[in-house]
């Protein structure tokens, strides 16, 4: 079982990833320079949090151009499993392998703290270990965690099951008091239609040793360990109805 | 560069890059109710934007305008929650 962590100029959640995978799950791991033309035979990626290219135009907005992201691109279209956090999750919306796009926290403050998440879905090779409705505690950090999608297209998310982590209270509802940053629906995760793509605001990489908090992190990434080792939830065993993936294939509003 | 873009004219666009009006824009909320507070009671709405100068060597203005809407549509704005528009000048 290998890892890829993905490194942009301006990640800064990355040693947090490797961290966490190499030292923590014990799995070989590289990190992998944006530059990179190749995933290096990892069975599973990871877009780290930070302030890639220092967010200066918008999150995600220039690291979408990197070559690496056409590596991922590539290999999410054949099924492979890929996790984005934070700022990851932000890179893969503008690069069109996720629906939406993250607007200033409703409340304009930097929000950093752990919040409750409620596990939605368990059918993708992230939350395969855990039991849909379960309540998991993760920390966020983020200034840009707003997410939001045109009326249509949140419907279409809504119905095909692609709302993975949703902010709840401390009795797990997604009430307006759950929810850090003004998320259409509380809405913290999402995959994409085949399943393969998450992404999250929270860190789970931060949250794996009981040291610093909470240990709920470990399910989201010893799901995929689960998922390689089993074969299930890859293109083979599920199909894959991912449209053709790569940089130029953003998808237009009509 | 080819030597033909080279030799072309210079061209100025602008572009200004501005939240759609679906989307809600807590800056704008907040400079809003900042002129309330200092008297502007008269300010019914503010929305915050972006503004780009390019300055592009093209051999039409037509194909500038062409050029940096693709760059528009491309990286300065992202369409799903942003809108756009090009202004060239010769």
């Amino acid at each position: 079982m290998k890892f890829a962590v993905v490194v942009f100029p301006g990640s800064n959640c990355d040693h947090d990833a490797y961290h966490a995978v190499k030292h923590v799950l014990g799995h070989d791991t590289d990190f992998l320079w944006h530059k990179e033309t190749s995933l290096k035979g990892a069975d599973a990626v990871i877009l780290p949090g930070g302030f890639s290219y220092g967010d200066y135009l918008r999150t995600g907005a220039v690291a979408r151009f990197s070559p690496i992201m056409q590596v991922v691109a590539r290999f999410a279209a054949e099924g492979g499993p890929v996790l984005g956090i934070c700022n990851g999750f932000q890179i893969l919306q503008e690069a069109g392998l996720l629906d939406g796009a993250m607007l200033r926290n409703r409340s304009l403050k930097f929000r950093c703290e752990a919040v409750r998440v409620r596990v939605e879905r368990a059918d993708t090779p992230f939350t395969n270990l855990c039991q849909a409705g379960q309540l998991l505690t993760l920390p966020i950090a983020h200034g840009d965690g707003n997410f939001y999608a045109p009326t249509d297209v949140l419907e279409r998310l809504e119905r095909n099951g692609q709302v993975v982590f949703r902010y709840v209270n401390a009795e797990g509802e997604p009430t307006p008091d759950g929810n850090p940053n003004g998320s259409l629906d509380n809405i913290a995760g999402i995959c994409n239609e085949a399943r393969n793509v998450v992404a999250l605001m929270p860190h789970p990489e931060r949250a794996c040793e009981s040291l610093l908090g909470s240990v709920d992190g470990r399910l989201i990434l010893d799901s995929v360990v689960a998922t390689i080792r089993t074969g299930a939830n890859t293109a083979e065993t599920v199909g894959w109805a991912f449209r053709a993936g790569g940089l130029e294939q953003r998808p237009r509003p009509t | 560069m080819s030597d033909a873009a080279a030799a072309a004219p210079t061209v100025r666009a602008k572009v200004f890059v501005t939240l759609k009006p679906s989307v809600f824009d807590p800056q704008g909320t907040t400079i809003a109710e900042a002129l309330h507070s200092m008297g502007y009671g008269g300010v019914e709405d503010v929305r915050q934007g972006k503004y780009f100068e390019l300055t592009v060597r093209a051999e039409s203005t037509g194909e500038a305008q062409r050029q940096v809407e693709e760059i528009a549509d491309r990286l300065l704005a992202n369409p799903v929650i942003e809108s756009y528009r090009v202004e060239v000048q010769p």
